[in-house]
């Protein structure tokens, strides 16, 4: 393991955007930390830090001049590997038929500075979905295939992260190009480098950094268990599937769409949610038309809406079926629990739903059966 | 090729204009419009006023007097398809207010002589008179939407409207949440979307000007408001505007307003 100052994490950003990256970090925007680009350390979030609790964030002001102190914010990456709104072709008239021509040529090359360990493991959950090779998104692997990443270790936890229990963070293992852990000790700011892959090493190579010492090794470490020890929010998924699928029929559904708006914000925020809408549209002459995919959400009523009826109407429903498969059906589905614990749909949720809370709730019922 | 082009026509109830202004507005998509379809009826943008039958009417505007009354039985009567544009067509629009008041007061109070005033105790959506065979939403309405609805109809395909919340605009947008991280209040998450979130894209809560969205849980969006510290005059208030009297809307206000 290396060494790196803050001189050099300013050279890192260079050296990518010399290699032709777009090096995407994250900034302050309205009050939150949210991901865009950036040119220098400059523009990332120095002294700030989030508190985050059920329906509530803030930034508050530090008393150091920590650069990744901040955990997580309203944005994932997935807005760049999985945009929110995506042309996919379009045809023009021609005659009797009509041409199809494609609209996504572009390949863009990003680099991910500030990946979180669990945010990282949501990019792994994506590549299930749209790298799966029969039914394969070229859209998402022509971006997914560039990406540089730069995982930063956490040191702190929000109020609603509960990366622990799902087995996803606070650490990021692998699937990294580089990681780093930020270390603040007395006069001391420097970040732990490892190397994850050759282009990583290649890339750092290119830096001046240092050997790290075994006390440096070890403040690095203790940085990481204060986030660990710190995590306030738990989830137990000892036999999460079965309690889900057992439970269908529980009255915990009702009371939760009691509270819930069915706004869809949960799934917005969600690094794992992956569900579109395919829109066509039409210049109004008719000869000019075009494929639009944006992202939907099962909390949206049309969305579950098909030939000859809904079948999902009841608020009950779509926030089960969120949850269910959530946390139980996409492990028959993918192999693996579609949340990272990130607390995001606590934190971004209106009305401050918890999951983990519902998870307990459901467990701890008379009402529960347990098969 | 002499295809005949369907007839359109476009008529005011008891509003402000604004709506049936955003057609005027679409500059630029004006001409590809009336290259689909014939101007018949349009007041407010040409003289030459046709007779029906209509192809498509837009009815902009609520009903407030018996004359409307008439007039949107008529309309129905001559329109084979009838969309109704904006809040007030929709939702009675802010001079609904009234609802909850003596109107006869009102009149006493502002006309000289109100004994020629002749008016509905309530102002009331185009659909509580005639059937309506769609709605378009909106405090004015979007002139893309209208666009769209037209072009639908046009190339016979579904119009592109969600009925979703407004919450998922702001979050295609990248917006950071402004009830979450300012503790503002925002109607976004029970209103319809349709105005590309404009209101919070410049940091400022939702004032639901599309009316409620396809399945709107108001009270548990007003006991957020209470507990985010606002009183039941502030939650009253938020709910009885521009859509007040749409359903889900009214029976809020109502609930706050004691």
């Amino acid at each position: 393991m290396k060494t790196l100052d803050k001189i050099n994490l300013e050279k890192l950003i260079g050296i990518l955007k010399q290699e032709n990256y777009t090096v995407i970090g994250p900034v302050i925007k309205d009050g939150a930390v949210v991901y865009d680009e950036i040119d220098s350390i400059k523009d990332l979030p120095e002294g700030w830090e989030d508190e985050q609790e059920a329906g509530y964030y803030r930034l508050k002001k530090r008393n150091d001049n920590a650069l990744f102190s901040y955990v997580v914010g309203p944005q994932s990456w997935k807005k760049f590997l999985f945009p929110q709104k995506l042309k996919l072709w379009q045809a023009v008239r021609e005659g009797r038929g009509f041409n199809i021509e494609n609209s996504n040529s572009a390949e863009p090359k990003y680099a991910f500075l500030g990946i979180r360990s669990c945010e990282l493991k949501a990019v792994f959950i994506q590549d299930k979905v749209f790298d799966n090779g029969m039914f394969a998104d070229s859209y998402y692997n022509n971006i997914r295939k560039n990406i540089f990443i730069i995982s930063v270790n956490c040191t702190r936890a929000a109020g609603t992260c509960f990366c622990v229990s799902m087995k996803t963070g606070p650490k990021a293992k692998n699937g990294f190009d580089l990681a780093l852990t930020e270390v603040i000790n007395n006069n001391e700011h420097y970040f732990v480098l490892e190397q994850g892959s050759e282009k990583g090493t290649e890339i750092a190579s290119k830096l001046e950094t240092n050997d790290a010492d075994d006390k440096q090794i070890k403040a690095a470490e203790a940085a990481v268990k204060n986030a660990e020890l710190n995590m306030k929010r738990t989830m137990n998924t000892a036999g999460i599937k079965e309690l889900l699928y057992n439970n269908h029929d529980h009255p915990i559904w009702s009371q939760i769409a009691s509270r819930c708006l069915s706004c869809a914000n949960c799934t917005m925020v969600c690094p794992t949610c992956f569900c579109s809408n395919i829109e066509d549209t039409t210049d109004l002459t008719g000869n000019h038309t075009e494929r639009w995919r944006r992202w939907d959400s099962c909390f949206s009523l049309d969305y579950s809406k098909v030939a000859g009826g809904n079948f999902r109407t009841s608020v009950k429903a779509r926030y089960r079926q969120w949850m269910t498969h959530k946390l139980a059906s996409w492990i028959d589905q993918f192999g693996i629990s579609g949340c990272v614990g990130c607390g995001r749909c606590i934190t971004w949720c209106p009305v401050g739903i918890d999951l983990t809370k519902e998870v307990e709730n459901l467990r701890n019922s008379p009402k529960t059966i347990n098969k | 090729m002499a295809i005949k082009k369907p007839k359109l026509a476009v008529f005011k109830m008891s509003s402000c204009d604004g709506c049936q202004l955003s057609l005027l507005d679409a500059e630029d998509e004006l001409l590809d419009v009336l290259g689909g379809v014939e101007l018949a009826y349009f007041p407010e943008a040409s003289s030459k006023m046709m007779k029906g039958p209509y192809d498509i009417g837009l009815v902009e505007g609520s009903i407030t007097t018996p004359r409307n009354v008439e007039e949107i039985r008529q309309i129905r009567k001559d329109c084979k398809i009838l969309i109704t544009i904006g809040a007030c067509a929709t939702a009675g629009g802010i001079q609904a207010l009234r609802n909850w008041k003596d109107t006869r007061e009102f009149t006493k109070i502002v006309y000289a002589s109100p004994e020629y005033i002749s008016t509905l105790d309530r102002s009331l959506p185009v659909s509580s008179f005639v059937h309506v065979d769609y709605e378009l939403r909106g405090c004015p309405i979007n002139k893309y939407q209208l666009i769209e609805v037209l072009n639908a109809f046009l190339n016979r395909r579904k119009p592109n409207i969600p009925s979703y919340s407004v919450c998922i605009d702001c979050k295609l947008k990248g917006n950071v949440c402004v009830m979450t991280s300012q503790n503002q209040m925002c109607l976004g998450p029970v209103t319809h979307t349709g105005c590309n979130a404009l209101c919070p894209s410049y940091n400022r809560g939702c004032f639901g000007c599309y009316g409620p969205m396809d399945s709107p849980n108001t009270s548990a969006l007003a006991s957020q408001f209470k507990q985010m510290g606002y009183g039941k005059f502030d939650i009253m208030n938020i709910f009885r505007s521009y859509n007040g009297y749409a359903e889900a809307f009214r029976k809020e206000s109502e609930a706050n307003e004691k």
